[in-house]
């Protein structure tokens, strides 16, 4: 009897891991590629039979990248607009959040549920008009436009979240600096927000993947290589050279870093807070 | 990642209302608008005026880049409903997103549940966590290329393919009309399950422990228990989920954009794809807008049936 218990057991867990692995390998292995590929030779990407680590293996590509001062330029783009869309988007959702949470007033419910609904508008729908508006402003092919229109889609969600966050803090918090005197303004920036820099963090990090990672508006608002970011840089390389596969894939690699370092710095906080909003929602 | 529900509104500080001092009292109501201005001033600029325009564009001709603009009525709405390529967007945006947002809840299902398994040691587990969310933490840009080069002609998934006799000669998965469709939607499955993951596996560590033991006790198998604890367990949450990603999977341009541009032959033709086209190749912004106002509405009747969802719960 216990014996065959003991069996299944070992069954069912060479099942899951085989599972795993399986599932594990249809993740990684195109990653793997994308690695592989950027330290090989663009004679040797399509080698048949295909090898991962071929006998050029350099860093050429990744040199190539980073010695092109246009490409350079795309970096410097993305850390400006992601930064500053960053900054801001906190800024104002964190005022935003304490009027949500800690007053009650007349079209408290209507005001936030034209923010939430705000995520669901389709970014093509409103291109067009931006496209209009960034024009008509003078803003067209400058960081404003972008780093303005970037926020439509963080403002939102950085609101939910720092709502929640600060409902989580008890209001005794803002009566103590109240009864030194303190006005409610004091006691946001002197004891809420330095209690908040967690959840503040766990909101910039995703403020920031979101801003890092937008195409549409980038595309459609910007013109010139002074101004274009990492992501249209990526897909300029496609067209631009005759398919230089390996430096596709180094700037990939390096457009990615940001991103995989921010998530991986913060993953347990990170993810906690996307499933917090999507199993609650 | 969306919350419905309006933020809890703690009960109002304590107001001293005292005989002459209303001016403060309305000044002190005033505050919470103070703080929520620049907000206010962010959305009516971002979004509200935004969609004015975009709906009277819709209705004019000689829009943004003509100086003058003309009544028309729903000419364009007519022009736009009855384009073929319109109709073959929408038709190739149906099947994309359906079939897109049920593997991203089967898959994401299926791995959420092996990684939340009892048999395996933490480290493993984490290990394993972090590779299933890798596609989900590069960008469509990247995708698109990584993509572009393993479903190349000669690329690496037609050598295995070749390799295990599945196919004869290199298939151009992107470049041919009757692949192309399903070619992107694999991409877009690829890249798209972790976040279902993510959610699915924060239900499942969610589900009461007492519940699998009672089911146990009464002598269910493995199978049972998933049909009759797991799965009613998680239904909001996977409810949900599918309605925000048939919400999201319909406003994907980028991955489309840089893999197919919507070709070959309109094969992978989007509602967005379509809409981008009008506005930025064609320079009828007009007909474009009119086409983006039909997505919207499309959009707000998938939202209205997930504001209604949430209402339920």
């Amino acid at each position: 009897m216990a014996t065959t218990i003991k069996t299944r057991r070992t069954l069912a867990k060479a099942g899951v891991i085989t599972g795993l692995v399986i599932g594990g390998l249809f993740a990684g292995l195109p990653v793997l590629w994308l690695l592989s590929t950027s330290f090989k030779s663009n004679g040797e990407v399509f080698q048949n039979p295909p090898k991962l680590i071929t006998n050029s293996f350099s860093f050429d590509a990744y040199w190539e990248i980073l010695g092109n001062g246009t490409q350079l330029r795309y970096f410097l783009n993305s850390y400006i607009v992601a930064f500053a869309v960053t900054i801001l988007t906190l800024l104002v959702a964190v005022l935003a959040g304490f009027a949500f949470s800690r007053f009650t007033f007349p079209f408290q419910k209507t005001i936030n549920a034209v923010i939430v609904s705000v995520q669901a508008v389709p970014p093509i729908t409103l291109v067009i008009p931006y496209f209009g508006l960034v024009v008509g402003l003078g803003l067209y092919n400058t960081y404003p436009g972008l780093i303005l229109t970037h926020m439509v889609f963080t403002l939102p969600y950085a609101i939910i979240m720092i709502t929640a966050y600060l409902n989580t803090l008890p209001r005794e918090l803002d009566e103590s600096v109240k009864v030194d005197g303190g006005t409610g303004w004091t006691a946001l920036w002197r004891i809420l927000v330095p209690i908040s820099v967690p959840g503040l963090i766990a909101v910039g990090v995703y403020t920031f993947m979101i801003s890092w990672n937008e195409y549409l508006f980038a595309l459609t608002l910007t013109r010139t290589d002074d101004m274009r970011t990492v992501p249209i840089g990526i897909q300029l390389l496609m067209g631009q050279h005759s398919y230089e596969w390996n430096q596709m894939m180094a700037m990939s690699i390096l457009g990615s870093i940001p991103v995989l370092l921010l998530f991986l710095l913060f993953q347990r906080r990170f993810i906690g807070g996307l499933t917090a909003g999507a199993v609650k929602a | 990642m969306t919350s419905m529900t309006a933020p809890k509104t703690a009960p109002p500080t304590e107001e001293r209302v005292t005989p002459g001092r209303t001016r403060s009292t309305l000044a002190r109501r005033l505050i919470p608008y103070g703080y929520l201005s620049p907000t206010v001033l962010l959305i009516v600029v971002l979004m509200v005026v935004p969609i004015v325009m975009v709906i009277s564009y819709s209705f004019q001709d000689n829009v943004i880049v003509q100086e003058n603009p003309v009544f028309a009525g729903f000419a364009n709405y007519t022009k736009v409903l009855t384009d073929p390529d319109f109709l073959a967007a929408l038709e190739n945006t149906a099947i994309f997103i359906s079939v897109s947002t049920v593997a991203h809840l089967v898959l994401g299902l299926a791995f959420a549940m092996m990684l939340n398994t009892q048999l395996l040691g933490g480290v493993a587990k984490a290990v394993f966590r972090i590779v299933y969310i890798l596609p989900w933490l590069f960008t469509i840009a990247v995708i698109a290329v990584i993509w572009r080069l393993l479903l190349d002609p000669s690329g690496v998934v037609n050598y295995v393919l070749h390799a295990l006799g599945l196919i004869q000669e290199g298939v151009n998965w992107l470049g041919d009309p009757g692949k192309a469709l399903w070619a992107v939607t694999f991409v877009n499955i690829w890249s798209g399950y972790p976040f279902f993951m993510i959610s699915l596996l924060a239900g499942l560590q969610g589900i009461p422990n007492d519940l699998y033991e009672a089911a146990a006790m009464d002598g269910s198998n493995w199978f049972q228990r998933f049909m009759h604890v797991t799965l009613p367990q998680l239904r909001p949450v996977i409810v949900s989920m599918g309605v925000l990603d048939l919400i999201w999977t319909s406003q994907q341009f980028a991955l489309i954009w840089m893999t197919t541009g919507g070709g070959p032959l309109h094969a992978t033709e989007m509602l967005s794809t379509y809409t981008y086209k009008q506005a930025f190749s064609e320079y009828e912004f007009a007909t474009a807008s009119a086409a983006a106002v039909i997505v919207l509405l499309l959009t707000m009747i998938l939202a209205f049936f997930y504001v209604r969802q949430q209402r339920e719960r």
